[in-house]
Protein backbone atom coordinates (compact mmCIF):
# COMPACT_ATOMS: atom_id res chain seq x y z
CA UNK A 1 0.00 0.00 0.00
CA UNK A 2 3.01 2.70 1.09
CA UNK A 3 4.92 2.13 -1.86
CA UNK A 4 1.84 2.53 -4.32
CA UNK A 5 0.94 5.23 -2.62
CA UNK A 6 4.80 7.43 -2.75
CA UNK A 7 4.69 6.58 -6.57
CA UNK A 8 4.94 9.46 -8.93
CA UNK A 9 1.10 8.85 -10.34
CA UNK A 10 -0.45 9.34 -7.06
CA UNK A 11 0.94 12.33 -6.34
CA UNK A 12 0.00 13.61 -10.04
CA UNK A 13 -3.33 12.43 -9.28
CA UNK A 14 -3.66 14.24 -6.13
CA UNK A 15 -2.24 17.29 -7.61
CA UNK A 16 -4.94 17.32 -10.53
CA UNK A 17 -7.86 16.60 -8.30
CA UNK A 18 -6.54 19.13 -5.53
CA UNK A 19 -5.88 21.66 -8.39
CA UNK A 20 -9.64 21.26 -10.10
CA UNK A 21 -11.43 21.07 -6.77
CA UNK A 22 -9.77 24.80 -5.91
CA UNK A 23 -10.44 26.40 -8.99
CA UNK A 24 -14.41 24.98 -8.49
CA UNK A 25 -14.38 26.59 -5.23
CA UNK A 26 -14.31 30.05 -7.11
CA UNK A 27 -17.56 28.51 -9.03
CA UNK A 28 -19.59 27.45 -5.96
CA UNK A 29 -18.87 30.91 -3.94
CA UNK A 30 -15.23 31.44 -2.94
CA UNK A 31 -13.06 34.61 -3.98
CA UNK A 32 -11.76 34.86 -7.26
CA UNK A 33 -8.08 33.16 -7.20
CA UNK A 34 -8.79 31.93 -3.50
CA UNK A 35 -10.56 29.03 -4.09
CA UNK A 36 -8.19 27.24 -1.64
CA UNK A 37 -5.78 29.94 0.44
CA UNK A 38 -4.60 28.51 3.47
CA UNK A 39 -2.80 31.14 4.87
CA UNK A 40 -6.39 33.39 3.80
CA UNK A 41 -8.57 30.91 5.12
CA UNK A 42 -6.56 30.96 8.81
CA UNK A 43 -6.60 34.58 8.57
CA UNK A 44 -10.40 34.42 8.51
CA UNK A 45 -11.23 32.06 11.24
CA UNK A 46 -8.51 34.28 12.87
CA UNK A 47 -10.94 37.10 12.22
CA UNK A 48 -13.83 35.16 12.70
CA UNK A 49 -12.78 34.33 16.74
CA UNK A 50 -12.01 38.33 17.25
CA UNK A 51 -8.29 37.87 17.27
CA UNK A 52 -8.38 40.72 14.74
CA UNK A 53 -10.91 42.96 13.28
CA UNK A 54 -10.74 43.36 9.67
CA UNK A 55 -14.36 43.29 9.21
CA UNK A 56 -13.66 42.00 5.49
CA UNK A 57 -12.01 39.13 6.33
CA UNK A 58 -13.84 37.14 9.05
CA UNK A 59 -15.16 33.58 8.25
CA UNK A 60 -15.08 30.23 9.59
CA UNK A 61 -13.53 28.27 6.27
CA UNK A 62 -14.46 24.51 6.85
CA UNK A 63 -12.08 24.21 4.28
CA UNK A 64 -9.26 24.44 6.74
CA UNK A 65 -11.36 22.41 9.38
CA UNK A 66 -11.80 19.61 6.41
CA UNK A 67 -8.29 19.35 5.66
CA UNK A 68 -7.47 18.92 9.19
CA UNK A 69 -9.52 16.09 9.97
CA UNK A 70 -9.09 14.53 7.10
CA UNK A 71 -5.96 14.24 7.46
CA UNK A 72 -6.40 12.87 11.11
CA UNK A 73 -8.95 10.77 9.62
CA UNK A 74 -6.67 9.17 7.19
CA UNK A 75 -3.21 8.92 9.62
CA UNK A 76 -5.80 7.31 11.91
CA UNK A 77 -6.70 4.80 9.41
CA UNK A 78 -3.24 3.98 7.93
CA UNK A 79 -1.47 3.86 11.60
CA UNK A 80 0.48 7.03 10.75
CA UNK A 81 -1.11 9.21 13.99
CA UNK A 82 1.59 9.74 15.84
CA UNK A 83 1.62 11.93 19.44
CA UNK A 84 4.85 13.51 19.21
CA UNK A 85 6.67 17.07 19.50
CA UNK A 86 9.45 19.18 21.72
CA UNK A 87 11.61 20.08 18.32
CA UNK A 88 11.99 23.94 18.98
CA UNK A 89 8.30 24.90 19.71
CA UNK A 90 8.89 28.23 20.32
CA UNK A 91 11.24 29.03 17.24
CA UNK A 92 8.12 26.76 15.20
CA UNK A 93 5.37 28.98 16.49
CA UNK A 94 7.88 32.40 15.22
CA UNK A 95 8.74 31.43 12.20
CA UNK A 96 4.80 30.34 11.70
CA UNK A 97 3.85 33.69 12.10
CA UNK A 98 6.73 35.04 9.82
CA UNK A 99 5.31 32.49 7.00
CA UNK A 100 1.64 34.26 7.60
CA UNK A 101 3.11 38.01 7.63
CA UNK A 102 5.17 37.25 4.57
CA UNK A 103 2.05 35.61 2.96
CA UNK A 104 -0.16 38.46 3.73
CA UNK A 105 2.52 41.44 2.32
CA UNK A 106 2.09 39.36 -0.79
CA UNK A 107 -1.39 38.37 -0.53
CA UNK A 108 -1.69 34.07 -0.56
CA UNK A 109 0.13 31.10 0.51
CA UNK A 110 2.16 29.17 -2.09
CA UNK A 111 -0.76 27.26 -2.99
CA UNK A 112 -3.15 31.00 -3.49
CA UNK A 113 0.38 31.76 -5.82
CA UNK A 114 -0.40 29.00 -8.26
CA UNK A 115 -3.88 29.77 -8.15
CA UNK A 116 -3.29 33.12 -8.78
CA UNK A 117 -0.99 32.07 -12.07
CA UNK A 118 -3.96 29.63 -12.62
CA UNK A 119 -6.17 32.46 -13.08
CA UNK A 120 -3.89 34.73 -15.26
CA UNK A 121 -2.26 37.10 -12.24
CA UNK A 122 1.06 37.11 -13.38
CA UNK A 123 1.70 38.61 -9.97
CA UNK A 124 2.30 35.60 -9.31
CA UNK A 125 5.40 34.94 -11.25
CA UNK A 126 7.44 37.78 -9.01
CA UNK A 127 6.15 35.94 -5.48
CA UNK A 128 7.41 32.65 -7.58
CA UNK A 129 11.30 34.03 -7.76
CA UNK A 130 10.75 35.72 -4.87
CA UNK A 131 9.85 32.35 -2.86
CA UNK A 132 12.26 30.27 -4.72
CA UNK A 133 14.85 32.47 -3.69
CA UNK A 134 13.73 32.45 0.16
CA UNK A 135 13.99 28.16 -0.46
CA UNK A 136 17.57 28.51 -1.42
CA UNK A 137 18.37 30.40 1.29
CA UNK A 138 16.67 27.89 3.39
CA UNK A 139 18.62 25.15 1.53
CA UNK A 140 21.77 27.44 2.38
CA UNK A 141 21.42 27.14 6.10
CA UNK A 142 20.28 23.11 5.81
CA UNK A 143 23.58 23.03 4.04
CA UNK A 144 25.31 24.35 7.17
CA UNK A 145 23.77 21.60 9.66
CA UNK A 146 20.60 23.55 10.41
CA UNK A 147 17.99 22.02 11.79
CA UNK A 148 15.25 22.44 14.49
CA UNK A 149 16.14 19.03 17.01
CA UNK A 150 14.81 15.78 17.45
CA UNK A 151 11.12 15.59 18.51
CA UNK A 152 9.76 12.52 20.76
CA UNK A 153 7.23 10.56 21.38
CA UNK A 154 4.46 12.86 23.31
CA UNK A 155 0.99 11.20 25.54
CA UNK A 156 -1.48 10.80 22.89
CA UNK A 157 -4.48 13.82 24.49
CA UNK A 158 -1.09 16.73 22.65
CA UNK A 159 -1.82 15.29 19.45
CA UNK A 160 -5.64 14.68 19.78
CA UNK A 161 -6.15 18.71 20.95
CA UNK A 162 -5.75 20.12 17.20
CA UNK A 163 -8.45 17.34 16.13
CA UNK A 164 -10.08 18.39 19.12
CA UNK A 165 -9.85 22.09 18.27
CA UNK A 166 -11.00 21.51 14.57
CA UNK A 167 -14.27 19.97 15.80
CA UNK A 168 -15.14 22.64 17.76
CA UNK A 169 -14.81 25.18 15.36
CA UNK A 170 -16.96 23.19 12.90
CA UNK A 171 -19.16 22.88 15.98
CA UNK A 172 -18.98 27.01 15.38
CA UNK A 173 -19.24 26.95 11.97
CA UNK A 174 -22.59 24.82 12.08
CA UNK A 175 -24.62 26.63 15.25
CA UNK A 176 -22.75 29.79 14.87
CA UNK A 177 -22.85 31.19 18.55
CA UNK A 178 -23.20 35.04 18.60
CA UNK A 179 -19.93 36.18 19.24
CA UNK A 180 -18.41 35.37 16.33
CA UNK A 181 -17.56 38.06 13.54
CA UNK A 182 -18.67 37.10 10.07
CA UNK A 183 -17.66 39.52 7.23
CA UNK A 184 -20.77 41.28 5.77
CA UNK A 185 -18.54 42.61 2.68
CA UNK A 186 -15.05 41.58 0.98
CA UNK A 187 -13.23 37.93 0.62
CA UNK A 188 -14.96 36.78 4.34
CA UNK A 189 -18.06 37.26 2.96
CA UNK A 190 -18.02 35.26 -0.26
CA UNK A 191 -17.86 31.74 0.46
CA UNK A 192 -18.86 28.25 -0.83
CA UNK A 193 -21.82 26.09 1.27
CA UNK A 194 -20.65 24.87 4.43
CA UNK A 195 -21.23 21.12 3.22
CA UNK A 196 -19.21 21.26 0.31
CA UNK A 197 -16.89 23.22 1.69
CA UNK A 198 -15.90 20.64 4.24
CA UNK A 199 -16.50 17.79 2.06
CA UNK A 200 -13.71 19.35 -0.40
CA UNK A 201 -11.36 19.62 2.63
CA UNK A 202 -11.60 16.31 3.82
CA UNK A 203 -10.65 15.32 0.16
CA UNK A 204 -7.75 17.32 0.20
CA UNK A 205 -6.76 16.45 3.36
CA UNK A 206 -6.80 13.01 2.50
CA UNK A 207 -4.93 13.23 -0.82
CA UNK A 208 -2.43 15.58 0.73
CA UNK A 209 -1.97 12.82 3.56
CA UNK A 210 -1.31 10.24 1.80
CA UNK A 211 1.03 12.28 -0.74
CA UNK A 212 3.02 14.38 1.37
CA UNK A 213 1.69 16.87 -1.16
CA UNK A 214 3.89 20.29 -0.07
CA UNK A 215 3.91 23.54 -2.19
CA UNK A 216 7.37 24.70 -0.96
CA UNK A 217 9.08 21.01 -0.13
CA UNK A 218 8.61 20.81 -3.91
CA UNK A 219 11.34 23.45 -4.91
CA UNK A 220 13.26 22.38 -2.06
CA UNK A 221 13.65 19.24 -2.99
CA UNK A 222 14.76 19.94 -6.81
CA UNK A 223 17.64 22.27 -5.46
CA UNK A 224 18.19 20.31 -2.77
CA UNK A 225 18.43 16.58 -4.04
CA UNK A 226 17.22 16.97 -7.80
CA UNK A 227 14.07 15.11 -7.16
CA UNK A 228 10.87 15.86 -9.14
CA UNK A 229 8.23 13.67 -6.96
CA UNK A 230 6.59 16.56 -5.15
CA UNK A 231 7.31 19.09 -7.94
CA UNK A 232 5.29 16.76 -10.41
CA UNK A 233 2.02 17.25 -7.93
CA UNK A 234 2.23 20.99 -7.97
CA UNK A 235 3.09 21.04 -11.79
CA UNK A 236 -0.55 18.84 -12.09
CA UNK A 237 -2.04 20.96 -9.60
CA UNK A 238 -1.38 23.98 -11.45
CA UNK A 239 -2.88 22.63 -14.90
CA UNK A 240 -5.69 21.34 -13.30
CA UNK A 241 -6.60 24.46 -11.79
CA UNK A 242 -5.92 26.39 -15.22
CA UNK A 243 -7.81 23.86 -17.23
CA UNK A 244 -11.19 24.61 -15.34
CA UNK A 245 -10.65 28.00 -15.51
CA UNK A 246 -11.15 27.91 -18.93
CA UNK A 247 -13.66 25.25 -19.14
CA UNK A 248 -16.21 26.99 -16.48
CA UNK A 249 -15.34 30.13 -18.77
CA UNK A 250 -13.36 32.10 -16.00
CA UNK A 251 -11.06 33.67 -19.11
CA UNK A 252 -12.56 35.44 -21.56
CA UNK A 253 -15.51 37.86 -22.48
CA UNK A 254 -17.79 38.28 -19.33
CA UNK A 255 -15.50 36.19 -17.24
CA UNK A 256 -13.39 37.08 -13.58
CA UNK A 257 -9.77 36.12 -14.84
CA UNK A 258 -7.62 37.64 -17.47
CA UNK A 259 -3.86 37.36 -18.32
CA UNK A 260 -1.78 40.64 -16.69
CA UNK A 261 -0.36 41.92 -13.51
CA UNK A 262 -2.67 45.30 -12.81
CA UNK A 263 -6.34 44.91 -11.52
CA UNK A 264 -6.08 40.92 -10.59
CA UNK A 265 -8.40 39.79 -7.58
CA UNK A 266 -7.59 40.23 -4.13
CA UNK A 267 -3.45 41.08 -5.28
CA UNK A 268 -1.62 44.35 -5.56
CA UNK A 269 1.40 45.36 -7.81
CA UNK A 270 3.82 46.55 -5.99
CA UNK A 271 6.40 43.80 -7.15
CA UNK A 272 9.13 44.48 -4.71
CA UNK A 273 7.18 43.39 -1.69
CA UNK A 274 5.25 40.54 -3.35
CA UNK A 275 9.01 39.25 -4.00
CA UNK A 276 10.30 39.77 -0.74
CA UNK A 277 6.97 38.45 0.80
CA UNK A 278 7.42 34.82 -0.82
CA UNK A 279 10.75 35.14 -0.13
CA UNK A 280 10.34 35.05 3.74
CA UNK A 281 7.47 32.71 3.32
CA UNK A 282 9.83 30.65 1.16
CA UNK A 283 12.81 30.53 4.00
CA UNK A 284 10.47 30.78 7.02
CA UNK A 285 8.97 27.53 5.86
CA UNK A 286 12.29 25.76 4.50
CA UNK A 287 13.22 25.86 7.90
CA UNK A 288 9.66 24.38 9.27
CA UNK A 289 10.25 21.79 6.33
CA UNK A 290 7.34 22.66 5.13
CA UNK A 291 4.36 24.87 3.31
CA UNK A 292 0.81 25.99 5.46
CA UNK A 293 -0.95 23.08 3.60
CA UNK A 294 1.72 20.56 5.13
CA UNK A 295 1.91 21.93 8.64
CA UNK A 296 -1.86 22.11 8.57
CA UNK A 297 -1.38 18.36 7.48
CA UNK A 298 0.60 16.94 10.02
CA UNK A 299 -1.22 18.63 12.88
CA UNK A 300 -4.19 16.75 12.31
CA UNK A 301 -1.04 13.93 12.12
CA UNK A 302 -0.56 14.15 16.15
CA UNK A 303 2.16 16.29 15.34
CA UNK A 304 2.15 18.92 17.82
CA UNK A 305 5.56 20.83 16.38
CA UNK A 306 3.33 21.15 13.53
CA UNK A 307 0.62 22.02 15.54
CA UNK A 308 2.76 25.42 17.16
CA UNK A 309 3.22 26.38 13.72
CA UNK A 310 -0.69 26.85 12.54
CA UNK A 311 -0.50 28.97 16.32
CA UNK A 312 1.96 30.66 15.07
CA UNK A 313 -0.02 31.28 11.44
CA UNK A 314 -2.65 32.34 13.78
CA UNK A 315 -0.93 35.09 15.63
CA UNK A 316 0.75 36.33 12.59
CA UNK A 317 -2.76 36.69 11.38
CA UNK A 318 -3.36 38.55 14.50
CA UNK A 319 -0.68 40.59 14.38
CA UNK A 320 -0.66 41.24 10.09
CA UNK A 321 -4.11 42.73 10.62
CA UNK A 322 -4.08 43.99 13.80
CA UNK A 323 -1.22 46.56 13.39
CA UNK A 324 -1.04 47.39 9.67
CA UNK A 325 0.98 44.88 8.29
CA UNK A 326 -1.42 43.10 5.44
CA UNK A 327 -1.71 44.43 2.54
CA UNK A 328 -4.78 45.03 0.40
CA UNK A 329 -5.59 45.40 -3.33
CA UNK A 330 -4.67 49.10 -2.97
CA UNK A 331 -1.01 48.28 -1.93
CA UNK A 332 1.09 47.27 1.24
CA UNK A 333 0.47 47.59 4.69
CA UNK A 334 2.33 50.78 6.74
CA UNK A 335 4.19 48.08 8.37
CA UNK A 336 4.31 45.34 5.95
CA UNK A 337 7.61 46.04 4.42
CA UNK A 338 9.61 46.74 7.61
CA UNK A 339 8.08 43.72 8.79
CA UNK A 340 9.09 41.51 5.95
CA UNK A 341 12.68 43.17 6.26
CA UNK A 342 12.34 41.87 10.36
CA UNK A 343 11.67 38.42 9.28
CA UNK A 344 14.38 37.44 7.14
CA UNK A 345 16.49 39.02 9.67
CA UNK A 346 15.38 36.45 12.42
CA UNK A 347 15.03 33.58 9.81
CA UNK A 348 18.68 33.92 8.96
CA UNK A 349 19.76 34.68 12.80
CA UNK A 350 18.07 31.27 13.46
CA UNK A 351 19.37 29.46 10.60
CA UNK A 352 22.89 30.38 11.59
CA UNK A 353 22.15 29.47 15.76
CA UNK A 354 20.06 26.23 14.93
CA UNK A 355 23.22 24.55 13.18
CA UNK A 356 24.46 21.45 14.83
CA UNK A 357 28.27 20.91 15.04
CA UNK A 358 29.15 18.23 12.69
CA UNK B 1 32.54 -0.73 7.58
CA UNK B 2 29.17 0.41 7.88
CA UNK B 3 28.06 3.75 8.41
CA UNK B 4 24.95 4.89 10.49
CA UNK B 5 22.87 7.31 10.55
CA UNK B 6 20.15 8.04 13.43
CA UNK B 7 17.82 10.56 12.58
CA UNK B 8 14.64 9.15 14.27
CA UNK B 9 12.39 12.26 15.92
CA UNK B 10 13.89 14.47 13.14
CA UNK B 11 11.32 15.56 10.92
CA UNK B 12 11.45 16.38 6.53
CA UNK B 13 13.71 17.43 5.09
CA UNK B 14 16.72 16.77 7.97
CA UNK B 15 16.61 12.36 7.56
CA UNK B 16 17.24 12.97 3.75
CA UNK B 17 19.71 16.01 4.11
CA UNK B 18 21.97 13.61 6.70
CA UNK B 19 21.61 10.65 4.69
CA UNK B 20 23.02 12.45 1.54
CA UNK B 21 25.75 13.92 3.75
CA UNK B 22 26.40 10.69 4.53
CA UNK B 23 26.36 8.79 1.28
CA UNK B 24 28.36 11.75 -0.34
CA UNK B 25 30.85 11.24 2.67
CA UNK B 26 31.42 7.57 2.84
CA UNK B 27 30.98 6.75 -1.28
CA UNK B 28 30.56 3.24 -2.07
CA UNK B 29 29.86 1.82 1.85
CA UNK B 30 26.91 0.92 2.66
CA UNK B 31 24.73 2.94 5.13
CA UNK B 32 22.42 2.39 8.14
CA UNK B 33 19.81 4.58 8.18
CA UNK B 34 17.47 4.63 11.62
CA UNK B 35 14.09 6.25 11.11
CA UNK B 36 10.81 6.47 12.73
CA UNK B 37 7.89 7.92 10.08
CA UNK B 38 6.73 6.35 7.18
CA UNK B 39 7.58 9.66 5.95
CA UNK B 40 11.23 9.34 6.45
CA UNK B 41 11.17 6.15 5.66
CA UNK B 42 9.85 6.52 1.81
CA UNK B 43 12.05 10.09 1.61
CA UNK B 44 15.30 8.61 2.81
CA UNK B 45 14.35 5.27 0.23
CA UNK B 46 13.98 7.80 -2.98
CA UNK B 47 17.22 9.67 -1.76
CA UNK B 48 19.04 6.36 -2.13
CA UNK B 49 17.76 4.86 -4.95
CA UNK B 50 17.91 8.25 -6.83
CA UNK B 51 21.52 7.62 -6.17
CA UNK B 52 22.13 4.29 -7.07
CA UNK B 53 21.85 2.19 -3.72
CA UNK B 54 19.65 -0.49 -3.54
CA UNK B 55 17.52 -0.63 -0.22
CA UNK B 56 16.36 -2.80 2.13
CA UNK B 57 13.44 -1.91 5.21
CA UNK B 58 13.51 -3.79 7.86
CA UNK B 59 10.54 -2.69 11.24
CA UNK B 60 10.87 -2.69 14.43
CA UNK B 61 8.38 -1.42 16.73
CA UNK B 62 8.07 1.84 16.00
CA UNK B 63 11.09 1.80 13.78
CA UNK B 64 12.50 1.40 10.65
CA UNK B 65 16.06 0.36 9.61
CA UNK B 66 17.11 1.15 6.04
CA UNK B 67 20.47 -1.10 5.08
CA UNK B 68 21.12 1.12 1.78
CA UNK B 69 24.15 -1.09 -0.04
CA UNK B 70 25.79 0.95 -3.40
CA UNK B 71 24.15 -1.29 -6.10
CA UNK B 72 27.49 -2.67 -7.86
CA UNK B 73 28.55 -3.78 -4.58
Amino acid sequence: MSRAISSKKWIILAGVIFGALAALMTVWGNPANMGICVACFIRDITGTIGLHRAGVVQYIRPEIIGLILGAFITSYFFGEFRSKGGSSPVIRFLLGAFVMIGALVFLGCPVRMMLRLAGGDLNGITALVGMIAGVGAGIFFLKKGFNLGRANKKRAANGWMMPVIMVVLLLFAIFQPGFLFNSESGPGAMFAPLGIALVVGLVIGFAAQRTRMCFVGAWRDIFLVRNFHLISGIIAFFIAALVINYAVGNFGAGGIYHWGFADQPVSHTVHLWNFLGMSLVGLAATLLGGCPLRNCILSGEGDTDATMTVFGYIAGAAIAHNFALASSPSGTGTWGPVSVIVGLVFCATIGFLMRERI
Amino acid sequence: MTIEVDVRGFSCPIPVVKTKKAIEENPKENVTVLVETEVSRENVSRLAESKGYSVKVEEAGDEFRLTLTPNGN
